[in-house]
């Protein structure tokens, strides 16, 4: 489980990140919904530790990432907004480093890169280098190196961006499947179609603050005669009138 | 330090398979030596043709100095007297024009003049600014004021006179340079070839795996991993030193090899750059190679870009050539004081090694220490550097 309490974070006097606070549960798929800007990403910047937030605290399983960062990131696989793969590296020596760089034993990690190779169907482009790759395959490659420790945890940082829809497709039936497993699974976006299929848990947040939570069905009921969208809409555009 | 490994092991495989980063790493070593063999063969060739080729004067009124002309020609200037200079002036062009190097030009009144009391006169027409022609000139004027002392020893000795009494002071030279400090001269430079080729060697790695992999967007993942961004950085240091060391070792191979096959010895100097010598040389600057790479990932830290870095590391570069400019331009001689500062410690060392004499431990000692100290000091501050939240861009 993720917990975010009041988290906030700033860079000169822009407030990126203003007091927010949210669960991820196991079991379920949480999203972070906004507009660019909105501070999705630091949000999952700050939770993932490479940043540090100002005030607020937030538990990754029970881990505070302010106290014990690094064991916060052994409970945590990051796919990145942007894959960030070795262009000349293969598929499969991208996903090696870093499991050693987590610490796990040869044989194990060779073990385990052979599963996700044949789970995530990677046969064909596990041995190629990652320069010819296409959008699709990079989410693959940059999923499996995120799940090489076998992390109870999972962010994904707008992780559709960019694909077509089989990839897309793919995509979701894999987060699903690593929910059936009972991990926690947060993901952040932009747009309400990607995910409303596919999240259990809504977290829209807009300048910096969350302005509405709730799974989707539950949202649906308190806004009757709304399409998902049009109460993500408004809620976006009553929290910048009042930032404003 | 399993970390710094399997870092140090990623950094060196992702670049050796980049082919640019391999060809200018190949290049780099090889630059040296090769302006090296090209500068010193054209020097030999140039020496060995001046003094042995016969050179061809116009001489303007040869058939006014004849015995001037014989003169000449003993001394394997041959005077055409066939020639398309008919009087000073046009000599003056045709030199200026670069049709010739030099122009012998004897006065109207030469033959009345010789043997009077007045100075019998010779132009010589010739351009300064021109330096391939100097030795030429250099020729042709020795030539001619030898003739003039002879004349005029041999005009003392018919009226009575002493010749002695021409020459109350006589210099002797005594020039205790040897084939290998003269060669040290010119070999000075190598510490230069050898430190720019170690830097090179590294430049590209230092930024590749700083400012590089943040453009890529590959450190933010990285950053998350559950290791120290100083091990993480210490292993790209790693990485960088040991391509400094191969760039490095290369260079002093191609070196050998080179200096091997030059004939150093017919322009006046010996080259005991043998394996030995390179080796020790390789020792000698093994611990520059920490520094360099130190120096550049804290400079590649600090960049927000690779163009950025790449501009930086450029300057960077020329940093370590500062103390050999002073040193080569004062004539610096190697000092215990001295042996604090890197690079310059290194050539002081090298170019003792060169002259053939023998080297101090402790300057040895004190050099790769204070080295390996600044290293350590600037290895510290690229980590401080990559620690901060800027990293990320």
């Amino acid at each position: 489980m993720i917990e975010v309490e009041s988290l906030s974070k700033h860079f000169g006097a822009v407030r990126a990140v203003d007091g927010v606070s949210f669960e991820a549960k196991d079991g379920r798929i949480t999203g972070l919904l906004g507009p660019n800007g909105a501070g999705k990403s630091t949000c999952l910047r700050i939770l993932s530790t490479v940043l540090a937030a100002d005030t607020g605290t937030a538990r990754i399983g029970g881990i505070d990432i302010g106290e014990r960062p690094l064991d916060a990131r052994r409970a945590l696989g990051v796919l990145p907004h942007s894959s960030g793969l070795y262009q000349q590296l293969t598929g499969r020596e991208n996903i090696e480093y870093y499991g050693r760089l987590h610490g796990i034993p040869e044989d194990a990690l060779a073990r385990r890169v052979d599963a996700l190779v044949e789970r995530l169907e990677l046969g064909a482009i596990a041995n190629r280098k990652a320069k010819g790759f296409s959008q699709g395959e990079r989410t693959k490659i940059a999923l499996a190196r995120a799940l090489v420790h076998d992390p109870q945890h999972l962010l994904l940082d707008e992780p559709t961006n960019g694909l077509d829809v089989i990839a897309t497709r793919h995509l979701r039936d894999w987060l699903r499947e690593l929910r059936a497993q009972g991990r926690c699974v947060l993901l952040s976006s932009h747009v309400m179609q990607e995910v409303e299929a596919l999240v259990d848990e809504l977290v829209i947040i807009a300048a910096g603050r969350v302005t509405l939570r709730g799974a989707p069905a539950e949202l649906a009921e308190r806004f009757p005669g709304r399409s998902l969208e049009e109460i993500f809409v408004e809620a976006v555009q009553r929290s910048e009138r009042s930032a404003a | 330090m399993r970390t710094v490994f399997t870092v140090c092991r990623k950094e060196i495989v992702d670049t050796l398979r980049d082919r640019r980063t391999l060809f200018s790493l190949l290049l780099g070593p090889l630059f040296g030596p090769i302006l090296f063999t090209a500068l010193i063969n054209l020097m030999v060739s140039r020496n060995l043709t001046s003094a042995e080729e016969v050179l061809e004067v116009p001489v303007l009124g040869a058939e006014r100095a004849p015995n001037l002309v014989a003169q000449l020609r003993a001394r394997s200037i041959e005077p055409l007297e066939k020639h398309d200079v008919d009087d000073v002036d046009e000599a003056a062009e045709l030199v200026a024009a670069g049709v010739h190097d030099v122009v012998l030009v004897v006065d109207e009144a030469f033959d009345e003049d010789f043997g009077t009391e007045r100075a019998a006169r010779v132009a010589l027409v010739f351009d300064r600014s021109k330096t391939r022609a100097g030795s030429r000139v250099a020729r042709v004027r020795g030539a001619v004021e030898a003739y003039g002392q002879q004349v005029g020893l041999l005009r003392l000795v018919a009226s009575g006179a002493d010749p002695a009494l021409l020459r109350p002071l006589v210099v002797d030279e005594l020039d205790v340079s040897t084939p290998a400090s003269r060669s040290a001269l010119m070999l000075g430079v190598l510490t230069y070839f050898l430190l720019f080729a170690t830097l090179t060697g590294g430049l590209h790695l230092a930024i590749d795996t700083t400012a590089g992999e943040r453009e890529r967007k590959s450190l933010e993942p990285l950053l998350a991993l559950p290791v120290s961004r100083a091990s993480l950085l210490v292993g790209k240091m790693t990485a960088t030193v040991c391509y400094m060391v191969a760039s490095l070792a290369l260079t002093l191979l191609a070196f050998t090899i080179a200096l091997g096959q030059l004939p150093l010895e017919q322009i006046g100097m010996s080259s005991n750059f043998g394996a030995a010598t390179a080796a020790l040389a390789f020792m000698l600057l093994l611990p520059f190679a920490p520094l360099g790479a130190a120096l550049m990932t804290a400079v590649a830290s600090f960049s927000k870009t690779y163009r950025e870095a790449q501009t930086y590391g450029t300057f960077v570069l020329l940093v370590p050539t500062l103390p050999l400019a002073f040193a080569t331009m004062l004539n610096i001689e190697p000092a215990a004081n001295l042996m604090w500062i890197p690079s310059l410690s290194q050539h002081l060392l090298i170019t003792t090694l060169i002259k053939d004499q023998p080297l101090v431990p402790s300057f040895v000692a004190v050099s790769a220490l204070s080295s390996l100290a600044f290293g350590l000091l600037l290895g510290w501050l690229a980590v401080q550097l990559y620690r901060r939240e800027a990293i990320l861009g």
